[in-house]
């Protein structure tokens, strides 16, 4: 399904709001929204909520020959899905640019900067290594997969458990999960993506942006650190042109954002890590909450709308009374008449007043007069009350009738004879 | 790859050249005469081949037409004997996606494309070596060539870090050894970013030297490029008898 496109007054306030450093959903310009994180029965299987935007991962391992130009390392491999759940704009032919975009990003930020010891999951040399993959699927969009993404990567890296494999001479031995504890992976440091939004080009920032923000957003700058303060991947997309010094300090920033984020995992990994010990339950059934609404719901925004309600006041006592409402028709030539404001009608002009005064019947039928000016549609039914329908067939002295109208009135009025159309429009309203 | 000296005790590359110098670049303009532009570039050994067509009508579905502006069609293909191992295929894997995106993204960003709405530009690059920098040079000459207004050159130049000097314009070698790298495409009279892109880990704080390394040889680049468009302006004008 296409992305239905956002209108132009949604860009407006988005953008004005922006403007006045407010985010939609009450935030500051520099906050992450919420993170969770919770973990499957499984090692290595991980969901990562950031805001609503949800990503799954999951990694998993196998036996592999390693690459000719690497005998002595093994293999990762990443994998990022947008599942068509996420969003209806994700099409499984449609998503291409922003998949690679994405994929890209993810081994870049995660294989180039050896975040995982691969000469660790060297089995034999030359012949047998370890295939780490690591499979993401999103689940949710709500904007920033990038963010989401790289959390729930790291994560499930960290918390995966390779089964245990011992090498004596020429005999290789892989032991399975009951005989030896399966062993974790040697991690060197975990790298995490922190997106900068840019508006107006480039005079304002913001973190993490929500799916409205992307939308409206110039471009996007996305840096990966690790909590001792290295970059491991600078990306700048969206074809903003940046200057030296917003680079510096966003990265300033995104060292700030890394080391919360960072506590944030170990500390989950962590709680994990003692449930399972102390066997109690673990697995995604027990992290979601039971006699929850989940679905429609609207939480309110703590947004300062105290400047707001001062507008609201100076726009209402400048703003005129509203002009009086008409309530008697005003007739302009015989047949037709009007109440209320419209465009104005030039039924008088077509027809001839062959057609009797309605007016007798009362407001009813000169409302139905002017919803017929307006749409221009001859409609048959308009929820009239009236059980008295009848159709009315207009004669021009020198024309053929043409036109067909119904009215609801109370007085019956007599007019030409019935002919083949008549009997069609009575069977059509039968039949609604 | 042990033993080998990215950076010597006098401050020599492997290659011999100092910290802040590029490799020689050698370019050409308007190779072919079937393209609107096209240009042909040499940085060191790394070769880069690029052709425009356009502003032309869109081709394709209609509804693609932006109604403001041009639409920037970017291709990249990577020769397939260009690197260490043959390449089985030379488009349509991630990277060179991902290439032709970024350039996508670069041009869209200097073309004035509000000159021409509902049209489309089409660049071709076929690089040898895969190198970021090398293609955009190549593009900017070939759009230069075609004659398609843009705000300014479009340099790109790729930086490391060694031992705690910056080292402009890597080479394969300097790439391969694994340290970090930035690619920076600079539009040199305003000093604006149109593309950044790093990859290894590099410590904050030496951020900014290497990234000023990269802008000092993108500006290098540009004052090269800039003799090459004017030297085949002066030979095409000597052609047509002006």
């Amino acid at each position: 399904m296409k992305e239905t496109p956002l209108s132009n007054c949604e860009r407006r306030f988005l953008l004005r709001a922006i403007e006045e450093k407010k985010r939609l959903d009450g935030r500051q310009t520099y906050d992450y929204r919420n993170i969770r994180i919770s973990f499957g029965t499984d090692y290595g299987c991980c969901i990562v909520e950031l805001g609503k935007t949800r990503v799954l991962g999951q990694v998993s391992c196998e036996l592999v020959s390693p690459k000719l130009n690497r005998a002595t390392e093994g293999i990762l491999f990443f994998n990022l899905e947008l599942s068509q759940m996420a969003a209806p704009a994700f099409e499984p032919g449609r998503q291409s640019d922003l998949l690679v975009k994405l994929n890209r990003l993810m081994e870049r930020c995660l294989r180039n900067s050896k975040c995982i010891d691969t000469e660790s999951l060297c089995v034999v040399a030359g012949e047998k290594v370890w295939q780490i993959r690591v499979d993401l699927h999103l689940l949710n969009h709500d904007g920033n997969i990038i963010d989401a993404a790289s959390i729930a990567a790291i994560v499930a890296l960290c918390h995966f458990r390779r089964p245990d494999v011992s090498v004596q001479g020429d005999e290789v031995t892989l032991y399975t999960p009951e005989e030896r504890d399966p062993v974790p992976l040697s991690i060197h440091h975990m790298p995490i993506c922190v997106s900068f939004a840019f508006f107006q080009q480039g005079t304002y920032l913001l973190v993490d942006p929500n799916e409205r923000e992307e939308r409206v957003m110039d471009g996007l700058l996305v840096i990966a650190m690790n909590k001792h303060r290295e970059i491991c991947t600078i990306q700048s997309s969206g074809g903003i042109m940046l200057l030296k010094d917003q680079v510096l300090r966003c990265s300033k920033i995104a060292g700030v954002k890394v080391a919360e984020i960072t506590e944030l995992i170990l500390k989950a990994l962590e709680n994990d890590q003692k449930v399972r010990k102390e066997g109690g339950k673990f697995g995604f059934a027990e992290s979601i909450a039971n006699q929850r609404i989940t679905a429609f719901k609207m939480e309110k925004a703590p947004i300062d709308t105290s400047d707001v309600e001062e507008k609201a006041e100076e726009i209402i006592a400048e703003a005129e009374p509203p002009s009086e409402v008409v309530s008697t028709p005003v007739l302009w030539t015989p047949g037709t008449a009007q109440i209320g404001e419209g465009v104005e009608n030039s039924w008088g002009d077509l027809e001839d007043s062959e057609k009797e005064d309605d007016e007798g019947g009362g407001d009813q039928a000169i409302i139905l007069d002017g919803i017929k000016m307006d749409t221009g549609v001859e409609v048959s039914d308009i929820g009239s009350q009236d059980s008295e329908e009848e159709e009315m067939i207009i004669l021009e002295p020198d024309k053929n009738p043409k036109k067909i109208r119904t009215q609801t009135t109370s007085a019956k009025q007599e007019k030409a004879p019935s002919k083949k159309p008549v009997k069609r429009r009575k069977k059509k309203r039968a039949a609604n | 790859m042990a033993g080998l000296e990215l950076l010597s005790d006098q401050g020599y590359r492997v290659d011999g050249r100092r910290a802040g110098e590029l490799r020689k670049i050698q370019a050409r303009m308007g190779v072919f005469a079937q393209a609107d532009g096209s240009a042909y570039i040499e940085q060191g050994n790394t070769k880069a081949l690029a052709v425009v067509y356009g502003p032309h009508e869109i081709r394709g579905s209609r509804a693609r037409a932006l109604p403001d502006r041009a639409l920037v069609n970017c291709q990249y293909s990577s020769a397939t004997f260009s690197t260490g191992e043959r390449k089985r295929r030379p488009h349509g894997d991630r990277k060179s996606c991902e290439m032709g995106l970024q350039l996508r993204q670069t041009f869209e960003a200097a073309i004035l494309t509000q000159l021409h709405p509902r049209s489309q530009i089409d660049i071709y690059v076929q690089a040898d070596g895969g190198t970021y920098a090398a293609c955009v040079n190549a593009a900017t000459l070939a759009v230069l060539d075609a004659g398609i207004p843009m705000r300014d050159f479009v340099c790109a130049c790729s930086a490391g870090f060694v031992d705690g000097t910056a080292l402009a314009d890597l080479s394969h070698v300097e790439e391969a050894a694994g340290g970090p790298q930035l690619a920076l495409a600079l539009l040199p009279a305003s000093g604006q970013i149109a593309l950044l892109e790093m990859d290894a880990r590099l410590h904050e704080d030496h951020l900014e030297r290497v990234l000023e390394a990269a802008a000092q040889a993108a500006r290098d680049v540009h004052t090269l490029l800039d003799r090459v468009v004017r030297q085949h302006v002066r030979e095409a004008s000597i052609l047509l008898g002006d």
